[in-house]
């Protein structure tokens, strides 16, 4: 039977599509146990996309990318942090929705994968809702 | 629960969610003289586009090349206005029981803010599940919540003379510092940051108060709580620089925003299936005659979560509603455009 549910419909809302070749990079989430997982991510797609189409537990990403919801709340592992960048003003607004929020703490559904972003990691907190 | 003051209210259909889906659902019930009372939790109508997406631009519904989540519902409302639906904002249906037979349907609804509505037919239209507050990850909240912690004020005396502690800073966080202000013994407000995503009038209200040392503003972040048997004694505040500090406080108000979460639809005795309740494609009406689901809550074979789906079953749930509101009347099939009958309906002929 087919499983439909509201936050695949959210992550299938917050598509974008890739533009030309798609190239794929390497990237880590680790669980809040210390579980990492590694899946590859479509240059163009966000990391939240990412981590809904290989189902990376503990992202919830309710409102599918619209930066209305802050439960796409990751940790970015300090050597990747100025490669992501910094968090925008609205970001930073919506990141006050999230739990135990560090200066490394972005929402994932604002970090769009890019070629220098192969093999980043990030770590995923216990509780996102 | 029982509420001393409670007030019956009578009506043909009750629909639960002021999403599209409830919205539509009340045009299509007025074209066929129901009237319908429609209760949502949150404080306005629109559901998920209006809560979630206002701004964003929604390109799949039919006849509407882009319209934006709130451009949609502002939409819908004038759409459903010559139907004069109630609405009951602010409220969440805790308990939906069945009262009648089969083939006369009657039904009892109650809201967390003690109405009473008796309903020949109920229409749930829950979406992804009632919008409820974030509890922030505290070991044990679990045991304070309603007693001395909370996600909403319900009786402002509940604050009087206490040590009260507020924890973020979006418009409910610092609506609650002002509001409660006057009558707290003392008051903290922590956020994470010096910065507030709030009205720029209720920002300047709360500095102002802290210049003049009414209440208190500390960064950071509160991790656990201490008291017993519910009362609160203490929450610890883990500051930006890693110091632990102790507030002492016997309330306390966190603030993070608004989750998805399925509610008390899963008490009311419907089957469910992953969270979503089956109904048939003909009447989309649920195991239990009488009640329907439409929009996102429902489930068939096929089933896409979009906008116009909620709107197609909310017209074929309608129809079948007739038949259990006017059991004697005939349904005569007529469109908008040509009927003069429908067109008096809608207050343009
Ligand atoms: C970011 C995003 C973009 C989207 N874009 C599109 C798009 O482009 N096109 C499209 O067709 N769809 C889109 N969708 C999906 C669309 O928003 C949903 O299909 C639609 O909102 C479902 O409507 P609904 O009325 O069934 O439920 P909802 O909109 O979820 O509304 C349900 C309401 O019921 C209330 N409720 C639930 N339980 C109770 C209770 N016990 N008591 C009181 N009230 C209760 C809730 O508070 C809520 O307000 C998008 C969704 C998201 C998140
Ligand atoms: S998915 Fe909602 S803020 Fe990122």
């Amino acid at each position: 039977m087919v499983k439909i549910n509201f936050r695949d419909t959210a992550a299938f809302y917050g598509a974008e599509p890739g533009g030309g070749a798609p190239t794929k990079v390497k990237i880590t989430f680790v669980d809040s146990h210390g579980q990492p997982r590694t899946v590859e991510g479509e240059v163009g797609s966000t990391v939240m996309e990412t981590a809904r189409r290989n189902d990376i537990p503990e992202i919830a990403a309710e409102c599918g990318g619209a930066c209305a919801c802050a439960t796409c709340h990751v940790y970015v592992d300090s050597a990747w942090s100025e490669k992501t960048g910094k968090a925008s003003q609205m970001e930073e607004d919506m990141l006050d929705f999230a739990f135990d929020v560090q200066p490394n703490s972005r929402l994932c559904c604002q970090i769009t994968v890019r070629p220098e972003l192969d093999g980043l990691i990030v770590k995923t907190p216990s509780q996102q809702g | 629960m029982s509420h001393p003051n409670a007030a019956e209210i009578n009506t043909d259909v009750v629909i639960i969610g002021a999403g599209p889906a409830g919205l539509f659902t009340v045009f299509e019930l007025g074209l066929l003289d129901i009237k319908a009372h429609i209760i949502d939790i949150l404080p306005r109508a629109g559901g998920q586009c209006s809560e979630l997406y206002p701004e964003k631009p929604i390109y799949d519904i039919p006849g509407l090349p882009l319209v934006t989540g709130q451009g949609l519902t502002d939409n819908l409302m004038q759409q459903i206005e010559p139907f004069g639906p109630t609405f009951h904002f602010n409220e969440m249906v805790e308990t939906l029981t069945s009262v009648g037979t089969e083939h006369a349907p009657a039904f009892r609804l109650t809201t967390d803010a003690g109405k009473i509505f008796n309903a020949k037919v109920v229409i749930v239209a829950a979406g992804g599940g009632s919008f409820q507050p974030k509890k922030p990850p505290i070991p044990d909240i679990d045991q304070y919540e309603g007693k001395s912690v909370f996600y909403a004020v319900r009786q402002m005396e509940d604050f009087r003379d206490k040590d009260v502690v507020i924890v973020g800073g979006g418009d409910s966080a610092l609506d609650w510092t002002l509001n409660l202000e006057p009558i707290a013994k003392s008051l903290t407000l922590v956020h994470r940051r010096d910065a507030f995503r709030a009205a720029p009038h209720s920002v300047s209200a709360m500095q102002e108060l802290v210049a003049k040392g009414k209440i208190a503003f500390k960064l950071g972040q509160i991790t656990h709580v201490e008291g017993n048997q519910g009362q609160l004694t203490a929450a610890l505040l883990k500051t930006n620089d890693g110091a632990i500090e102790k507030l002492s406080c016997q309330r306390l108000m966190p603030f993070f925003g608004l989750t998805m979460k399925l509610g008390p639809v899963a008490d009311w005795g419907l089957n469910l299936n992953e969270n979503l309740v089956p109904v048939d494609t003909e009447k989309f009406e649920t195991s239990h005659p009488g009640i329907f689901a439409v929009g996102d809550i429902n489930y068939y074979p096929g089933k896409l979560k979009l906008i116009l789906s909620g709107f197609h079953e909310g017209a074929l749930a309608a129809q079948k509603a007739h038949r259990y509101i006017y059991p004697d009347k005939k349904l005569l099939f007529q469109y908008t455009t040509s009927s003069t009958n429908l067109q008096k309906k809608l207050g343009v002929s």
